[in-house]
């Protein structure tokens, strides 16, 4: 009996019933993994769910006769999905962690060495130790209608209950490099049914309509050698150039951050020496060693604080109005047809399927505004995305006018004009005296103050601020910027847009650039004055390699675009003086309209030398304590100044707006562990045990 | 333009195994549309001769078309059995012989040219959907007595069925249950009753999956001492009970129809041959006796005598109810013709699906029965009817004698 038991574990329990099949002498002990909810809340494995499926192959083993085979399915639409990471928060020390790996290793391998052949009928998706459950039967079939996938290493883990062992030496290294690393690096990326059989990972495919019939009748098949199994011998001489690919994808997508990524390789590359007797033996042990040090690590923890943020908190934004309160949009107006106005048109076309309409000063700019939102239809029916019937819908719903009488009986109006505030201002002013008194009037300002956009108008209460990020349709994050007057209808309203958009939202105030611009340009601001006080390029390029971000700060700064940087820059520059600099080099950049600072990787533009000419170059440690102390100081100050609901609202926004890493809880967890906060602001951001290890 | 009939042939038909209906049955937790669905796509695996785009109608039959026998079943278990989605369907009902009407229908279809090919079969999921599930019948009914009461309540019309033939006995109907009983068991032991089955996937909450495989009502131990101390619920002291009649069932059946041309130019195995049908209506609460009139029917349209039938399969919704049949065309109660594989009250009757029961046992007794030419399946409807279909076994070898 394992020690470490999960508070609150909800137990998938292992059902067996023996089951005789025509044509089958002797019967099917068929295991059904079943956690007593529907599939919205599929099994998983924690302890109890370990010990019940230990007991039910107790069982089998003393039935009498003895079946002719054990076969393991899940209840509808689920196999399993793997180990119950809700309870890892109670795993306090080494020991019960190791208890974990090694109980699952246990009992798993129990259908490896069973001398009644094991079969799984993988019926639904499994995911992670499900899948590894699976891995370790005899035979599998797999439904068209399920997903397999590990998604250890997106989570800072590895598949540690022997997939990383079994899964290359059934189906070749290679592509299991792509299913362990590569798939769970690249957004968790899930392998569909059907390409897993192609893959080797099931022996059959079978449709999701009478699956289970069809998996007996061919196991029953099986068993009496009128189904032959063939798999094709893996090529075993890859396994380097693999393993140089896998070492390369962990580089590229993590800069070697996350343990688990790194693990993870390592484990694949010791599968070389097979999964058979003693070889099996160590590499579960390996498998076993590496859990229990990524359990009990900072970064696992730390994303899964980050994952329970996007899983949870994003779909309950902290702060948000009683739903209810919020109105129904039936038509969108665009004030504005230059890009940003026609991704959103675009977007918003797409997901609430209403009637948008672009206003611009001119027929061109209007005539261009739809003719970008209908090629991008065009893109997406040319990828199947969308039959023809649709986009005609779609097409139909995009129009453009000079003329703002067309916002008339609109329910939102979003304006994406020139960031000046007299502009916006007027603009405001134009709409409302065409629209309904509750119409929404939302903003996309980046860093102009909603509040005083909304000051002129005869209601204010009705303006909000909806922040998107570029490119509009991939990033998933939304700020909804609650103004001083913004009432709760409107706020409603908006949340259940970005709801509808299917963006995740978070509930900033009206301060200056809100939570991802105004960390990310005091972040690069402390970066790029490095560099201008003599830093090379180079040094700080690499200093922020530790914490594995997306890409390096100039990288970041050509993707913002340089003029959008500046403005931001300038704008905090006028909110906060003494934090925010607006260096000499960036206005220059935008001057000269460069895309980049650099020429090339690591080389500074020589038209911009000047520039960065100082002769008090910093360390790698020395930026990078800079650019850290820096993000704790105005992470504190935004807590504050009330930006924010709370510090876990900045983490996710900086996971969903700038995709910085899970293994970082977004930043704060990773400020706390590595003690900036406390040196800079005299306390932690969380309490230990919340992203990361307990006290 | 000019127009000439067309041969029907019954190709293939096949069943998922016969539940108890209730929470203890073994389709519980399962739906009727899944269970139909599952025949629809054994039919298509069996006959891989067969285009799934040639099937030109789909047509289920179910009495309470509630839930998931709703939603035009035949429609919508077409779409969830994969077939194309240019394959059309419907629903049908005419109470108990609903997969009979099913058939019938959609082969005058195919007689008349409309259709080449079809699918006919039945569901009732009589534990989701009890008989009389959300019925609403027009007051008139009572105010007019335009049927008797006892009409509606089926166990009473066969109670009734017993006043008027009074020397009908219980202990004749006890007997002819304890052989449907008995024969059904032989046939099961000699391998005759299996084939024709679906497997079934079961769900339970409680339980795990489970495999239906063979049916669930039969009670093969069963003696006429033990059928003689069951109660007579529709009556004190009544002759009906529990042991003589059909019990409350789950299950689905159907089969693929073809036009003969069609069978031969496809390679489709032609089990039988359609040679005509008949409808009667009865007096409701009688209904009982409702294939008297409807194999009447049916024989003096197609020109033929009773003597000319040399198989039975008789639906035994109530023992009495065929005993007044066999009593009407001379037949004796133990005569070998008459349901061989035994009956309904073994196996079992989930209404609307019964039909297509009986005509896939005889048609896999045409095969093995080449000295007979000409078979019958008949059954009693609710409401007051009787259904009845006459088929010809292509096997028939008599007539190069």
């Amino acid at each position: 009996m394992t020690s470490a038991v999960f508070d609150d574990e909800v137990v998938t329990r292992a059902l067996v019933r023996y089951l005789p099949y025509p044509g089958l002498a002797g019967e099917i002990a068929l295991i059904t993994l079943d956690n007593g909810h529907d599939h919205t809340r599929p099994s998983t494995f924690g302890p109890g769910g370990l010990a019940s499926l230990d007991a039910a192959l107790d069982e089998i083993a003393a039935h009498s006769p003895a079946p002719a085979a054990i076969a393991v399915t899940g209840k509808p639409f689920i196999f399993a999905v793997g180990a119950d990471l809700s309870g890892v928060p109670s795993i306090t020390d080494a020991a019960q962690a190791r208890e974990i790996a090694e109980t699952g290793h246990r009992v798993f391998r129990r259908l490896k060495d069973s001398s009644i052949p094991t079969f799984a009928l993988v019926n639904g998706a499994a995911l992670g130790g499900g899948l590894e459950l699976a891995l370790h039967c005899h035979h599998r079939t797999i439904s068209g209608g399920a997903v397999v996938a590990f998604p250890e290493v997106f989570l800072g883990l590895v598949p540690g209950w022997g997939g990383t062992q079994l899964l290359p030496n059934l189906i070749g290294i290679e592509p299991a490099v792509s299913v362990v690393v590569e798939n769970a690096l690249a957004q968790n990326k899930v392998t569909p049914g059907p390409k897993a059989a192609q893959l080797g990972i099931a022996d059959a495919l079978f449709e999701p309509a009478d699956f289970l019939e069809r998996s007996l009748e061919w196991a029953v098949g099986v068993l009496s050698g009128s189904v032959a199994v063939e798999r094709p011998e893996i090529d075993r001489s890859g396994w380097d150039a693999a393993i140089e690919r896998a070492r390369a994808v962990v580089a590229g997508r993590t800069r070697n951050a996350s343990p688990g990524a790194v693990r993870a390789v390592e484990l694949l590359d010791l599968a070389r020496k097979g999964v058979e007797g003693e070889a099996f033996t160590a590499g579960t042990a390996a498998e076993d060693d590496a859990l229990t040090e990524l359990l009990m690590s900072d970064p696992l923890r730390a994303s899964l604080y980050s994952f329970d943020l996007v899983n949870k908190r994003a779909k309950r934004p902290a702060g948000a109005p009683d739903r209810k309160l919020a109105r129904k949009v039936t038509k969108v107006g665009v004030v504005g047809a230059g890009l940003m106005a026609s991704q959103l048109a675009m977007l918003f076309v797409r997901q609430l399927t209403v009637p948008v309409v672009l206003t611009d000063i001119d027929q061109a700019r209007v005539d261009k505004g739809v003719a970008y939102v209908h090629g991008e239809l065009d893109k997406l029916a040319a990828r199947g995305r969308l039959n023809q019937d649709k986009l005609n819908q779609l097409k139909g719903l995009v129009t453009g006018s000079l003329s703002k009488d067309v916002f008339a009986d609109a329910d939102l109006v979003i304006e994406a004009v020139f960031e000046e505030m007299s502009v916006k201002q007027q603009v405001f002013a134009e709409v409302e005296a065409i629209v309904s008194t509750e119409c929404v009037l939302a903003t996309n300002t980046s860093a102009l103050s909603v509040t005083e956009m909304a000051s002129k108008l005869e209601h204010p209460e009705r303006v909000v601020g909806l922040h998107f990020f570029n490119p509009v349709a991939v990033l998933p994050l939304l700020e909804v910027v609650r103004a001083e007057q913004t009432d709760d209808a409107t706020l409603a309203t908006a949340f259940a847009v970005g709801k509808q958009l299917k963006k995740s939202c978070v509930l900033v105030a009206d301060a200056p650039a809100f939570v991802v611009n105004r960390l990310l340009t005091r972040f690069l601001g402390e970066i790029t004055s490095a560099v201008e006080q003599g830093t090379p390029v180079g040094v700080a390029e690499k200093a922020l390699d530790p914490l594995g971000l997306p890409m390096t700060p100039f990288e970041l700064l050509s993707l913002v675009g340089p003029a959008v940087a500046l403005h931001v820059a300038e704008r905090m520059h006028e909110a906060f003086p003494d934090r925010f600099a607006v260096g000499e080099g960036l206005r220059k950049v935008v001057e000269l309209g460069k895309a980049s600072v650099l020429s090339a990787p690591g080389v500074i533009d020589p038209e911009l030398a000047d520039a960065f000419a100082g002769d008090d170059p910093l360390t790698e440690e020395q930026v990078r304590a800079r650019a850290l102390e820096a993000l704790a100081q105005e992470i504190w100050l935004m807590l504050d100044e009330g930006v924010v609901q709370a510090v876990q609202d900045i983490d996710l926004a900086m996971i969903l707006g700038a995709g910085w890493p899970f293994w970082l809880g977004g930043i704060s967890a990773y400020l706390d562990r590595s003690g900036v906060s406390e040196q800079v602001t005299g306390a932690r951001f969380l309490p230990k045990g919340v992203a990361s290890l307990p006290a | 333009m000019t127009r000439s009939l067309r041969e029907v042939v019954f190709v293939d038909g096949v069943r998922t195994p016969f539940g108890k209906a209730g929470p203890k049955g073994i389709y519980a937790e399962t739906r009727a549309d899944d269970l139909v669905v599952r025949v629809i796509r054994e039919l298509l695996r069996r006959n891989p001769a067969l285009p799934a785009d040639r099937v030109d109608e789909v047509a289920i039959a179910a009495t309470t078309q509630i839930g998931d026998q709703g939603l035009t079943l035949g429609r919508t278990a077409a779409l969830l059995a994969g077939l194309p989605t240019s394959v059309p369907g419907y629903s049908i009902d005419r109470m108990c012989a609903g997969a009979m009407t099913a058939v019938t229908t959609t082969a005058s279809g195919i007689a008349f040219g409309a259709y080449d090919v079809a699918i006919a079969g039945g569901v009732e999921h009589m534990g989701r959907h009890p008989m009389g599930e959300g019925v609403d019948p027009n007051p008139r009914i009572m105010s007019e007595k335009i049927v008797d009461p006892s009409a509606l309540v089926m166990g009473s019309t066969a109670e009734n069925l017993h006043d008027r033939f009074p020397h009908l006995t219980k202990e004749r109907a006890d007997a002819f249950a304890l052989a449907s009983q008995q024969k059904y068991a032989a046939a099961v032991a000699a391998g005759k009753i299996g084939p024709e089955l679906v497997p079934v996937a079961t769900r339970s909450a409680e339980h795990g999956w489970g495999m239906a495989t063979v049916d669930e009502p039969p009670r093969p131990g069963t003696t006429l001492e033990q059928l003689g101390t069951l109660k007579t619920p529709f009556r004190p002291h009544g002759h009906v009970t529990a042991g003589n009649a059909a019990g409350l069932n789950d299950g689905a059946t159907g089969c693929l129809l073809a036009a003969e041309d069609v069978a031969e130019e496809l390679g489709l195995n032609v089990g039988m041959r359609l040679v005509g049908y008949g409808y009667v209506g009865v007096e409701p609460e009688v209904m009982g006796v409702g294939p008297v009139p409807s194999t009447e029917r049916a024989l003096a349209r197609t020109g033929l005598t009773i003597e000319d039938i040399g198989l039975f399969e008789l639906n035994e919704a109530f023992a009495v109810q065929v005993l007044a049949f066999l009593d009407h065309f001379g037949i004796a109660d133990d005569d070998a013709r008459v349901n061989p594989w035994g009956g309904a009250i073994a196996v079992g009757h989930p209404l609307a699906s019964s039909g297509v029961r009986l005509m896939t046992q005889l048609s896999r007794q045409f095969a093995e029965r080449p000295d007979v030419r000409y078979g019958l399946t008949a059954m009693c409807v609710g409401l007051g009817m009787g259904a009845t279909v006459i088929w010809e076994n292509p096997n028939w070898e008599g007539a190069a004698k």
